[in-house]
């Protein structure tokens, strides 16, 4: 890797960044899809428990990830504290994988 | 239970720290992952270090030094990970409100937005908690990304995987504890099953960070499920 490539990396992840924070916000394109905007957080959160649950290495993999994030969703769904959420799936996981 | 000595704002960094704490160590964890194997594939201990500091969105760090290991060009290795950092402008504009004050203090909050403190921000109910979520999570994650990073960098192959302790898991299920309070209205509910399913059908035929920027679609059939659509 070249020095070059970890800047040019960093220059364009943060530009990405900025562009969506400081950027987007102030174009009046966007303004009019605020109502929309307010969805996003729902939609990309189920996203993201979808891809760190199924992904693996480009392609779906059913294992012991997926008993730790229904652990989680049964404890969630019960309301326990956020931590408990947190921790509850990387237990159980380990645990499955120990068998 | 509130003590009686603490105002409202310690008490909800008090909040913020119990959910960016476990996050916290989680991505310690894979910092070191990132560190060991990034060392490994040839970069140098101070690309490496540099690679967190300032790129600072894990899954485009994988990507770039994973693409490069597997013999891919250093195009193909920066068209990948700049594809799955696209994501952070969607996050970027779903949290712009918390982007106030001078010119740097924006500058730095643009450097820490990322899945986990956008994830935080986005979770909670009014303006102020939602600021001082992002910057809690953000500066906790930077700085157990990097500590992570430099030791799994200097001191490498002694380190054992993440996975097998599970904490891959802990992603997922950190992502699920902040939206299942959304998914009791219905539009959201809407939002959060579609862009799932949107992301699922996606992960084996898209390249990686596509499925989560598809699933912002959902936010259309979402939004015809409300009740400003409907009037």
């Amino acid at each position: 890797m070249t020095w070059a490539f970890v800047i040019g990396l960093s220059a364009g992840a943060y530009a990405l960044k900025a562009l969506g924070l400081l950027v987007l916000p102030r174009l009046s394109m966007v303004g009019r899809a605020a109502p929309l905007v307010a969805f996003l957080p729902a939609a990309l959160l189920m996203a993201l428990v979808v891809v760190g649950t199924f992904e693996l290495d480009g392609s779906i993999s059913v294992d012991a990830r997926l008993l730790g994030v229904v652990a989680a969703a049964v404890a969630a769904l019960l309301r326990a504290p956020i931590v408990v959420v947190i921790v509850i799936a990387p237990t159980i996981t380990a645990l499955v994988r120990l068998l | 239970m509130p003590r009686p000595e603490e105002t409202p704002e310690v008490q909800s960094l008090r909040t913020h720290l119990a959910v960016a704490g476990p996050i916290g160590l989680a991505v310690a964890a894979f910092g070191v992952t990132f560190g060991v194997l990034a060392v490994a594939s040839g970069v140098t201990i101070s690309q490496t270090i540099a690679l967190s500091l300032f790129t600072f969105t894990g899954a485009s760090q994988f990507a770039a030094i994973g693409v490069l290991a597997g013999g891919g060009t250093p195009l193909a290795a920066m068209t990948g990970a700049l594809l799955l950092g696209a994501r952070n402008a969607v996050y970027g504009l779903t949290v712009a409100d918390i982007a106030r004050g001078g010119a740097l203090r924006r500058l730095l909050a643009a450097h820490l937005v990322i899945d986990e403190s956008t994830a935080v921000a986005t979770a909670q109910a009014n303006i102020a908690d939602a600021r001082r979520g992002f910057w809690v999570t953000g500066i906790l994650v930077g700085t157990t990304w990097n500590i992570g990073t430099a030791i799994g960098a200097l001191f490498g192959q002694a380190i054992g995987d993440p996975a097998a302790l599970g904490l891959d898991a802990a992603f997922p299920a950190a992502f699920l504890a902040l939206v299942v309070p959304r998914l009791r209205q219905r539009p959201e509910l809407v939002a959060g099953v579609i862009g799932g399913a949107v992301a699922l059908v996606l992960i084996p035929v898209t390249p990686p960070g596509i499925p989560i920027l598809a699933a912002t679609a959902a936010v259309i059939p979402a939004w015809l499920t409300s009740d400003r659509a409907r009037r």
